[in-house]
């Protein structure tokens, strides 16, 4: 099948923090804002619970853009969460940005369960921004693409 | 050195200091030397050998040898006494149980360039200021030395010993200047699409041996996640270019802040892929981001991937700032 970039649509995965962004995303909706349905949320109970696993498995099951909602640092349910998660996060996209793959794919946002309208706003963002960059070729895995 | 080596061993096995030696013996060839352990002061006088050839870094054997009865003496280059601080930090190797002895380290020649330079047959080497004699089965052949050093000691970062019961032969000193990130920064410099190109080039050559994982010391889990059959990514052999990428992301992710950079991955890859680069890459970025930390080099101070700056720690999206786009 040949894509045809003018109505390419993207696949966003987005990890969002049950006590924050899941939250900011609820309230987005309650708020009647729009954000793009290409936005495939999971949620997590932290930040802090996404395993660098989990990103590329995103990759390899089709996502053409990963981001990561977490609380804002200080904020966190669990006090520390989105410490170590920053940390993890933040050389885990050098990396990917080391092998080649689109640093434009990946970003990690902070959202808080008050700020619905930023959690539209960074979707709707976000969604230009990888559908700017086209299907993801560099990490994805050929079994898993759909004919 | 082997001379005062053997001694030494055999001097600590009469006492009942150690019971067991760990060190290297020779396979079938020269330079086929590989770790092995030895029982008796007859067994070491016939097979113990530490020459040009003994790279193997022989920590991670301690993790299990600790665990037998009596004491087990090692022999540790710098380089490995750096694994084996860092294994003593994760609790897996019982420090009583060893009795250290911390012999100069490199550098250490790579067979396979004397093999590259068309010499085949090697009977042995030695090594005479800078030159290297090559005893063949046809004839004696000479090279200089730095053309012949392995790949991982070539930016050596410290000749010093930071754990040892006992020193033979003089201390060294930590190496500021190695430039062991200089082919890490040419990469960081060069456009994605080149990054892309050159690690595809490189992984699509992974064979899937699991060698850089077995060698590891830093790599010591008894369950990996890479022999989970339902993972989707424990094939023998990659299907799919994403399978190479993922295991080499994650096996270098796995040890990030805990490496010590031996470079024992790169030297058994059997495909010769440069895997302490993407190693490297998260020392480096560490080191930049968080502060100068050397894996091993203490056994009390935090790593870095356990611990965090609440005030100071910077943004993810400090990797679109950096390098080439």
């Amino acid at each position: 099948m040949q894509v045809n970039d003018n109505n390419f649509e993207p696949v966003i995965v987005a990890f969002c923090c049950n006590w924050c962004s899941y939250a900011g995303a609820d309230l987005s909706g309650t708020n009647r804002l729009n954000y793009p349905t290409n936005v495939k949320i999971i949620r997590v109970p932290c930040s802090c619970r996404v395993n660098p696993m989990f990103i590329l498995r995103a990759f390899q099951r089709g996502a053409d853009g990963v981001i990561i909602c977490g609380c804002h640092p200080g904020d966190c349910h669990y006090t520390s969460g989105n410490y170590y998660a920053r940390r993890r996060i933040t050389l885990l996209y050098s990396m990917l940005d080391f092998l080649g793959i689109e640093r434009d794919r990946t970003r990690l946002e902070w959202v808080s369960a008050a700020e619905g309208a930023k959690f539209a706003a960074t979707m709707e963002s976000f969604t230009e921004q990888v559908k700017a960059l086209g299907p993801n070729r560099r990490l994805e895995d050929l079994r898993c693409r759909k004919q | 050195m082997q001379e005062a080596m053997i001694n030494r061993a055999k001097e600590l096995m009469a006492d009942g200091t150690v019971s067991r030696v760990i060190g290297w013996k020779r396979g079938e060839f020269a330079y086929d030397i590989t770790p092995a352990v030895f029982e008796t002061a007859e067994e070491i006088d016939s097979d113990f050998v530490c020459d040009d050839f003994t790279a193997a870094n022989v920590s991670k054997y301690l993790i299990k040898e600790s665990r037998k009865e009596g004491r087990i003496l090692a022999f540790l280059k710098p380089c490995d006494t750096y694994s084996f601080n860092q294994l003593i930090k994760e609790h897996r190797i019982i420090r009583e149980n060893v009795y250290v002895i911390g012999i100069p380290g490199g550098p250490k020649l790579d067979a396979e360039k004397l093999k590259a330079r068309g010499i085949t047959g090697i009977l042995g080497v030695r090594n005479e200021k800078g030159t290297l004699h090559i005893d063949t089965v046809y004839g004696e052949e000479t090279m200089p030395m730095f053309e012949a050093i392995l790949g991982k000691c070539e930016n050596c970062k410290s000749t010093k010993h930071v754990v040892y019961d006992e020193l033979m032969g003089e201390e060294g000193e930590v190496i500021a200047d190695s430039g062991r990130f200089d082919r890490v920064a040419e990469l960081e410099n060069m456009t994605a699409q080149q990054r892309f190109e050159f690690w595809r080039e490189q992984l699509s050559k992974c064979i899937r041996c699991n060698a850089c994982r077995n060698v590891c010391p830093a790599c010591s889990c008894e369950n990996c996640v890479f022999d989970n059959p339902d993972s989707g990514i424990s094939n023998k052999a990659a299907a799919d270019s994403f399978e190479e990428n993922n295991f080499h992301i994650i096996r270098a992710f796995h040890v990030a802040g805990r490496c010590t950079d031996c470079g024992e991955c790169s030297r058994v890859c059997p495909q010769n892929i440069p895997l302490h680069l993407l190693n490297r890459k998260f020392i480096k970025d560490i080191n930049e981001l968080y502060g100068e930390y050397q894996a091993g080099e203490d056994t009390t101070s935090r790593a870095p991937l356990t611990n965090y700056n609440a005030d100071e720690d910077c943004e993810p999206s400090i990797v679109h700032e950096r390098g080439a786009e």
